[in-house]
C-alpha cells in the first residue's frame, strides 16, 4: 500500500522511516523531508483553531508526478508521514484515514513502553511488523 | 550549433495571435505625411487599442498564392498534420485586410484621372490576391477637413463614383484628414479595419468547416485534426478566445484518436504538445487556472506512456521536460499577471518535474549515445531536407509525408537515429537541468518552501558536480548542509557530505577536506563502517602529508587532475595548520570536561578531568592535547603531549597515553595550583584543543559559579504594560560580597528598532515614556551577607509585540584572606532570558443604528452607535480601568460618554463591550470622517497595588456620512395599554435647502385604531420641520405592529420606506388592560 512509511520527531528530525526495498530510500528520505513544509504551514494555518477539536489528519500534502504525500500530525506535534504509489488509485482517505489512526496507536505503545526515551529513533519490533503490515499490501 | 526543433515550441505557436492588416500606398520613407500615419498606427499599441499586427508593404506586393481549391477530397490522402508555415503564413504572410491609402481630395480638379488611378491601384491589390478572400479598403488621405456627413454633396457623389470604379462597397472608403486630430482619426480607422479583418477571419472558419462534410474518417484522419486547428486558430486571430479553446478541445481529442505507431508517434506527440500548449494558455487568460492544470495533467497522463522508438527514448524525456517548463513558465506568466498561487500549487512544481526528466534525457542519452569515437556523422546529413525546414512539424526529416507504418528503407532509417544520436550527445545536458532547478528554486522560495528550497539546491550542486564545476557544487552543497544538521536528518546530510568530500578531493581543498572526513567519521554520520574505515585512513594520510586515495565513483580524467594538485600540495609541506572548529557539527572524538568541585580553596589544587572518546572505526593517535583557560597562564600546566611518530599510527595494539581507541572513553585528570591572584575569581575552561598531526578540535566547557541569579516573572509581557521581572541574587560566597551591582535591561547586538521601544526603570509605580534607556547599567546594589538574598525589582516596558532577550548582570567585590593576605576582587555571574510581548486585547469597533442595525455608512444628523468590544488576548487576567471616547471635532456626543466597562477584570478570551450614542454633523468629504480615538486604561489584575495604569490608544476606523433629504423621528411611549388611547408624534424634518412636496400616508394595522390624517400630502420648507399628530388605539395586546407610516418625496424617488425604517419604530408593545 505505502511505499514509505515515516514518524518525524516534534523538532522535524526523523525518529523512524521506513521505505520499500525495492526502491531508492534515500529518494524516500527527502520526499519526506520536503513534505515537511506543507506540514508545517498546515499546522501554523491550524494554529489558530482550538487545540481539542483540531483534526489530527492533515490529508493529502503533495502530490508528485509518481507519489501522493500524506500527512497526520498528533497533539504533540510528531508527524507521520506516509508516501504512496500516485497510480494507486484503490486507495481513498478513508483508508489513509484508518492507517495513519493504527501508525498512532501503535506509535502510542511504544511512547508507553518505560524503556523508551521520547526523542530517540524508533527500535520497535512490533512497530516494524505493523509497519511492515501497510507496506506489504503493496505485493 | 542550432537544438533540433521537434521538442521547442515555434514563436508563432506562443505569440497571442493578432488580426494581420497591411498598409500599401504608405511611403514612409520619403512623405512626412505618411510616416506620420504610420508612426500612429504603430506607436503606443496599449492594451486598449485593437489587437492588429500592421505591416507596410508595396501596392504590387506578392502575397502567397492560392492553391486552387479542392473540389472534391476523394483522391486525396494527407501527407501530414499540420504544415510548418501555415500559422506564420496567417500570421505574417496573408492579410485579412489590404488597406489602399491614396492622397485623394474631393475637390481635386482633376478627379477623374485620379479615380482612375486609384481604381487602378485597388485592381492591382486584387490581383495579387487572386483566389483569396481577403478584404480591400481605400482610404482616402486628404488635406482639408471634411464637412459633415450630408452637406458636401460632391462629396457624396464622388464617393459613390470612386466606389463604384474601384468596385468597393461604401463601407470599405475611408476619409483620413490629415489635420491635428491624426491619432483620433487613427483609431477609428483601425477600429473599422478590425471589423473587417474580424469578417474575413469568420468566412476563413466557414470555409474550413465547409471542407468537412467532404471527409472520411478511414483516409482524413489527419485532416480532422488539421482543420480543427486550423478553425481554433482563426478563431483566436478573430479573438474569440471562447470558440478558439473549445475548437483546440476538439482537436485535442482528435489527435488522441489517430492511430498511434512507432513512426508516427514524434508527430501526434509535437501536436499534442501544441495543442495543448494553445488550450493551457487560453485557460489562463480566461482566468481558470484550475482548468489548465487538468488539461495539463490529463495530457501528461495520455502522452507519458507513449515514448515511440526505442533507441531514441531521450528525445521523449526531452518532449516531456520542455512540456513542463513551457507549462511552468505560462502559469509563472498568469501570476505576473495577477493570478494568486499556492504551496502546493505553484510554478516550481512544474519546473522541478522539468528539470527531473531533463535529467532522465541526460541518462538515457548517456546509455543510448556512448558511441565510440570512431562512428562519424553520417554523410549526406540525413536530418537535412532540400528546403531546409521540414513539411510539416513532428515528422522525420529523412521520411517525409511518408504515412506507412513500415519503413521502406531500414537503412536510412538506421542513418537517421545515429545523426539524431550523435547530435543529442553535443547537448550540454547540465546546463540545461541547471536552468530548471534554479527556476524551481526562485520559486520555491517564493511560496514558502525551504526544505524543498534546499533539496533543489542539493541536486543544483550534484548536477554541478556531474558537470564538473566543482567549486559551485561545493559553494551549493556547503550552503545547503546546515540546514539539514540542524533539522538532525543525518542520512540526507551524510549523502550531502560525501559529495562534497569528492567535491574536496577532486580540487584538493585541504581544510574542507579535512572538515567533512571529520564528520563524516562522527555519530551522526550513517556511512557504514569499511567506508568510515577507508576515510580514516585517508584522513591519516593527509595528516601525515601525504597524498589520500581517491573516492570512489569519480570521473577518472578529474581524479588524474587533482592527484596533481594533491602531489603539488605535498610538496609544499610545511605551515599547514588548520583550526576547525567543531561547535556546529557533531565530530568524531567526544569531549567532555569537569572540575573535581564546584570551588577550590586556594591552598588546594584544582582539579578537573577530561574525557575523550572516539567515534571513529579505528583507534587514532594525537599528538598533543591541551586546554585553554579564561587565565592563560595555567595553559602550560595542561599539556598532553608525546613525541609524534610516523611509524606507529595505524598500530591497533598501541596503548599509550596518546591514543583513542575507539567505543572506549579516556579520561585525562589535571591538576594545577591557583595563584592567589584569582582567589574568588572564576577559572574557566574555554576551549580543549587537540591536535592531530596538524589538526585540531575544539570545546569549550562550564565554569564554576558561586553566586546564583534567578528571575521571577509572569511572561509574556503585555505591550506597553510595565512588565515586572523580580531578581534575585544569592550569594554562595563565603564572605560578605561588596559594592554589588546589577546591570539588567535589554541585551545589546540584537535588532537596533528593539532598543527604541524597549525601556527598563526601577520604579515601577508610574510609566516610563520613550526617553527611558533600554539597559540600566551598573544599579548599585550595596551588600550582600553569605547566604544572603537579595529581591530587585525591575520593571520593563515593551512597546512592540515580539521576543525580546534581556540581560542580568551581576559583578562584585569580594575580600578573601589567603595566606595571610587580603585579596580584593572583582566577580561577576550573567543570566539572560527571552520574553515574549503579546497584545493585551483586541479591540473591534462597529457602527450601528439606534436600532442596532449594523451600518455601513451613517447618515448626517441622525444619531448612531458606536460599539466596542475589548476582547482579551492575555493569558493573564487583566483590570480594565476606565475607557474614555475622545471624539474628533466632527463628531457630537448626543449623551454624556461615561464608561462603563470601568474596573471590569477580563479573563483570557472574555471580552468587554460599550456602546456610545453619536451624531455627525453633515460633511461635504465624501472619503469618510474621522470618528476620534478610544482610549483603554488597563493593567494586569494583581494583588499588587503599585502596578501603574496603561493607556492604549486605540484609532477608531473613519465612516462615510452621507446627508438625507428628510429625517423623520418619531414620539411614542414605550408601551401602549389595550383600549386606551396611544398619543404618537412624528417629526419630519427637511434637511435639504429645497422646498420638499411630501406625500405622507399611513396604512392601517390589524392591531389598531387609529386617527389623524390617514393621506396627505404636504410642503416642508427649507430646514423646517413639520409634526404629524396621531391617536392610535391598540386593539389587541402583545408585540404589534404599528400602523405604518409611507413618506414620498417628490423631488427624491430614492428615498425609500427602507431607509425610513431605520428611523421610526415598526412595533410596539401593548399590555393588556389592568
Amino acid at each position: 500500500m505505502a511505499v514509505c512509511i515515516a514518524v518525524i520527531a516534534k523538532e522535524n528530525y526523523p525518529l523512524y522511516i521506513r521505505s520499500v526495498p525495492t526502491e531508492n530510500e534515500l529518494k524516500f528520505h527527502y520526499t519526506v523531508h520536503t513534505s515537511l513544509d506543507v506540514v508545517d504551514e498546515k499546522i501554523s494555518a491550524m494554529g489558530k483553531a482550538l487545540v481539542d477539536q483540531r483534526e489530527l489528519y492533515l490529508g493529502l500534502l503533495y502530490p508528485t508526478e509518481d507519489y501522493k504525500v500524506y500527512g497526520y500530525v498528533t497533539n504533540s506535534k510528531v508527524k507521520f508521514v506516509m508516501v504512496v504509489d500516485s497510480s494507486n488509485t484503490a486507495l481513498r482517505d478513508n483508508e489513509i484515514r484508518s492507517m495513519f489512526r493504527k501508525l498512532h496507536n501503535s506509535y502510542t505503545d511504544i511512547m508507553c513502553n518505560p524503556f523508551y526515551n521520547p526523542g530517540d529513533r524508533i527500535h520497535s519490533r512490533a512497530f516494524d511488523t505493523m509497519v511492515n503490515s501497510m507496506m506489504m499490501q503493496v505485493c | 550549433m542550432t537544438p533540433p526543433t521537434h521538442w521547442d515550441f515555434p514563436v508563432e505557436l506562443c505569440c497571442r495571435p493578432m488580426a494581420f492588416v497591411t498598409l500599401t500606398g504608405l511611403d514612409v520613407v520619403y512623405n512626412a505625411v505618411h510616416r506620420a500615419v504610420w508612426d500612429a498606427f504603430c506607436a503606443n499599441r496599449r492594451a486598449d487599442r485593437v489587437p492588429i499586427s500592421f505591416k507596410v508593404l508595396p501596392g504590387d506586393h506578392e502575397y502567397p498564392k492560392c492553391r486552387t481549391k479542392r473540389t472534391s477530397y476523394e483522391w486525396y490522402i494527407p501527407k501530414g498534420i499540420l504544415k510548418t508555415g501555415w500559422m506564420n503564413k496567417h500570421l505574417n504572410l496573408v492579410p485579412a485586410l489590404v488597406v489602399v491609402f491614396y492622397e485623394l481630395d474631393w475637390d481635386e480638379p482633376q478627379w477623374k484621372e485620379k479615380q482612375l488611378e486609384c481604381a487602378t491601384r485597388v485592381e492591382i491589390v486584387r490581383q495579387s490576391l487572386q483566389g483569396r478572400n481577403t478584404k480591400v479598403a481605400v482610404v482616402l488621405i486628404q488635406k482639408k477637413t471634411p464637412l459633415p456627413p450630408g452637406e458636401d454633396v460632391i462629396a457624396s457623389e464622388r464617393a459613390a463614383a470612386l466606389c463604384n470604379a474601384c468596385d468597393l462597397s461604401g463601407k470599405s472608403l475611408f476619409v483620413l484628414p490629415h489635420t491635428d486630430h491624426l491619432v483620433g482619426y487613427i483609431i477609428r480607422l483601425e477600429n473599422a479595419f478590425y471589423e473587417h479583418a474580424q469578417t474575413y477571419y469568420y468566412t476563413e472558419i466557414r470555409r474550413v468547416k465547409s471542407h468537412k462534410e467532404f471527409l472520411n474518417k478511414t483516409t482524413h484522419q489527419l485532416l480532422f485534426v488539421r482543420h480543427q486547428f486550423k478553425i481554433a486558430f482563426f478563431s483566436e486571430l478573430k479573438q474569440d478566445t471562447q470558440n478558439a479553446l473549445k475548437n483546440y478541445r476538439t482537436a485535442y481529442n482528435l489527435v488522441h484518436e489517430l492511430r498511434a505507431h512507432e513512426t508516427n508517434i514524434l508527430e501526434i506527440k509535437t501536436m499534442a504538445g501544441f495543442i495543448n500548449y494553445k488550450i493551457c494558455r487560453l485557460c489562463f487568460q480566461h482566468n481558470t487556472p484550475l482548468d489548465a492544470i487538468a488539461q495539463f495533467r490529463k495530457h501528461i497522463d495520455l502522452c507519458k506512456k507513449k515514448i515511440g522508438s526505442a533507441e531514441l527514448a531521450f528525445e521523449h524525456a526531452a518532449w516531456m521536460s520542455k512540456q513542463f517548463q513551457a507549462f511552468g513558465d505560462l502559469f509563472d506568466e498568469a501570476i505576473k499577471l495577477g493570478l494568486t498561487a499556492i504551496q502546493t500549487q505553484n510554478p516550481g512544481f512544474y519546473y522541478q518535474q522539468a528539470a527531473y526528466y531533463a535529467q532522465e534525457r541526460k541518462q538515457l542519452a548517456s546509455m543510448l549515445c556512448n558511441h565510440d569515437s570512431s562512428v562519424t556523422y553520417p554523410s549526406p546529413d540525413p536530418l537535412e531536407t532540400p528546403t531546409g525546414v521540414l513539411d510539416f512539424y513532428g515528422q522525420r526529416p529523412w521520411r517525409q509525408g511518408i504515412l506507412s507504418f513500415d519503413l521502406s528503407d531500414p537503412e536510412k532509417e538506421k542513418m537517421g537515429i545515429l545523426s539524431l544520436q550523435l547530435k543529442e550527445k553535443n547537448v550540454l545536458h547540465s546546463e540545461l537541468i541547471i536552468t530548471l532547478l534554479s527556476n524551481a528554486v526562485a520559486q520555491f522560495k517564493k511560496y514558502k518552501c525551504p526544505r524543498m528550497k534546499s533539496h533543489l539546491m542539493v541536486q543544483m550542486g550534484e548536477e554541478y558536480y556531474y558537470a564538473k564545476d566543482y567549486a559551485k557544487a561545493l559553494k551549493l552543497l556547503d550552503y545547503v548542509m546546515c540546514e539539514y544538521r540542524s533539522e538532525g536528518w543525518w542520512t540526507l546530510l551524510t549523502s550531502i557530505l560525501t559529495t562534497a568530500l569528492k567535491c574536496s578531493y577532486l580540487m584538493a581543498q585541504l581544510k574542507d577536506y579535512i572538515t567533512y572526513s571529520l564528520e563524516l567519521l562522527g555519530r551522526a554520520s550513517t556511512l557504514k563502517e569499511d567506508q568510515k574505515s577507508r576515510i580514516e585512513k585517508n584522513l591519516i594520510k593527509v595528516l601525515m602529508n601525504e597524498s589520500p586515495d581517491p573516492e570512489p565513483d569519480c570521473d577518472t580524467a578529474a581524479v588524474k587532475a587533482s592527484q596533481k594538485l594533491w602531489a603539488d600540495r605535498v610538496s609544499l609541506a610545511g605551515s599547514n595548520i588548520f583550526t576547525i572548529e567543531v561547535q556546529d557539527f557533531i565530530p568524531f572524538v567526544q569531549c567532555k570536561a569537569k572540575f573535581l568541585a564546584p570551588s577550590f580553596h586556594v591552598d588546594v589544587p584544582v582539579q578537573f578531568d577530561v574525557y575523550l572518546r572516539a567515534d571513529c572505526p579505528h583507534p587514532i593517535r594525537f599528538s598533543k592535547l591541551c586546554i585553554s583557560f579564561n587565565n592563560q597562564d595555567y595553559n602550560q600546566y595542561c599539556v598532553v603531549e608525546e613525541a609524534y611518530q610516523k611509524s606507529d599510527i595505524l598500530e591497533q595494539s598501541s596503548q599509550g597515553t596518546m591514543c583513542l581507541v575507539p567505543g572506549k572513553t579516556r579520561k585525562f585528570s589535571f591538576k594545577f595550583v591557583a595563584k592567589t591572584e584569582d582567589v574568588g575569581k572564576k577559572i574557566e575552561i574555554t576551549s580543549v584543543d587537540l591536535i592531530l598531526g596538524s589538526e585540531s578540535g575544539r570545546l569549550i566547557a562550564r565554569k564554576v559559579p558561586n553566586i546564583s541569579v534567578q528571575l521571577r516573572h509572569e511572561p509574556p509581557a503585555l505591550t506597553n504594560e510595565m512588565y515586572c521581572l523580580i531578581v534575585t541574587v544569592e550569594s554562595h560566597e563565603e564572605t560578605v560580597a561588596k559594592d554589588v551591582k546589577l546591570t539588567a535591561g535589554l541585551k545589546p547586538g540584537q535588532d537596533a528598532n528593539l532598543t527604541q521601544k524597549t525601556q527598563v526603570t526601577l520604579h515601577g509605580t508610574d510609566a516610563c515614556d520613550d526617553s527611558f534607556p533600554a539597559l540600566l547599567p551598573d544599579i548599585p546594589v550595596g551588600d550582600l551577607q553569605p547566604g544572603e538574598k537579595l529581591e530587585k525589582p525591575i520593571y520593563i516596558r515593551c512597546g512592540t509585540v515580539g521576543a525580546r532577550m534581556f540581560l542580568f548582570y551581576i559583578s562584585y567585590l569580594i575580600n578573601t584572606v589567603v595566606e595571610g593576605k587580603e585579596i580584593l576582587c572583582r566577580c561577576h555571574r550573567d543570566e539572560t532570558v527571552t520574553i515574549d510581548t503579546v497584545f493585551p486585547f483586541d479591540v473591534a469597533v462597529k457602527f450601528v443604528s439606534t436600532k442596532l442595525e449594523h451600518l455601513d455608512r451613517v447618515f448626517a444628523d441622525i444619531p448612531f452607535l458606536l460599539m466596542t468590544d475589548i476582547l482579551s488576548a492575555s493569558p493573564w487576567p487583566i483590570t480594565i480601568v476606565t475607557s474614555q471616547l475622545q471624539l474628533s471635532a466632527s463628531m457630537t456626543p448626543v449623551d454624556q460618554l461615561e464608561s462603563y466597562v470601568g474596573n471590569v477584570v477580563l479573563q483570557t478570551g472574555e471580552s468587554a463591550s460599550e456602546c456610545f450614542c453619536l451624531r455627525c454633523p453633515p460633511v461635504t468629504n465624501a472619503s469618510g470622517v474621522a470618528t476620534g480615538c478610544y482610549v483603554i486604561s488597563w493593567k494586569r489584575s494583581s494583588p499588587v497595588e503599585s502596578v501603574p495604569v496603561v493607556n492604549t490608544i486605540i484609532t477608531l476606523p473613519h465612516v462615510i456620512v452621507e446627508s438625507i433629504p428628510l429625517h423623520v423621528n418619531a414620539d411614542l411611549p414605550s408601551f401602549g395599554r389595550v383600549r386606551e388611547s396611544l398619543p404618537v408624534r412624528y417629526h419630519l424634518q427637511n434637511k435639504t435647502n429645497l422646498v420638499q412636496d411630501v406625500e405622507v400616508s399611513v396604512e392601517p394595522s390589524d392591531a389598531f385604531m387609529f386617527s389623524g390624517l390617514k393621506q396627505i400630502r404636504l410642503r416642508i420648507l427649507p430646514g423646517m420641520q413639520q409634526e404629524m399628530l396621531y391617536n392610535f388605539y391598540p386593539l389587541m395586546a402583545g408585540y404589534q405592529q404599528l400602523p405604518s407610516l409611507h413618506v414620498n418625496l417628490m423631488r427624491f424617488p430614492n428615498f425609500t420606506n427602507q431607509l425610513l425604517r431605520r428611523f421610526i419604530p415598526t412595533n410596539i408593545f401593548v399590555k393588556v388592560r389592568l
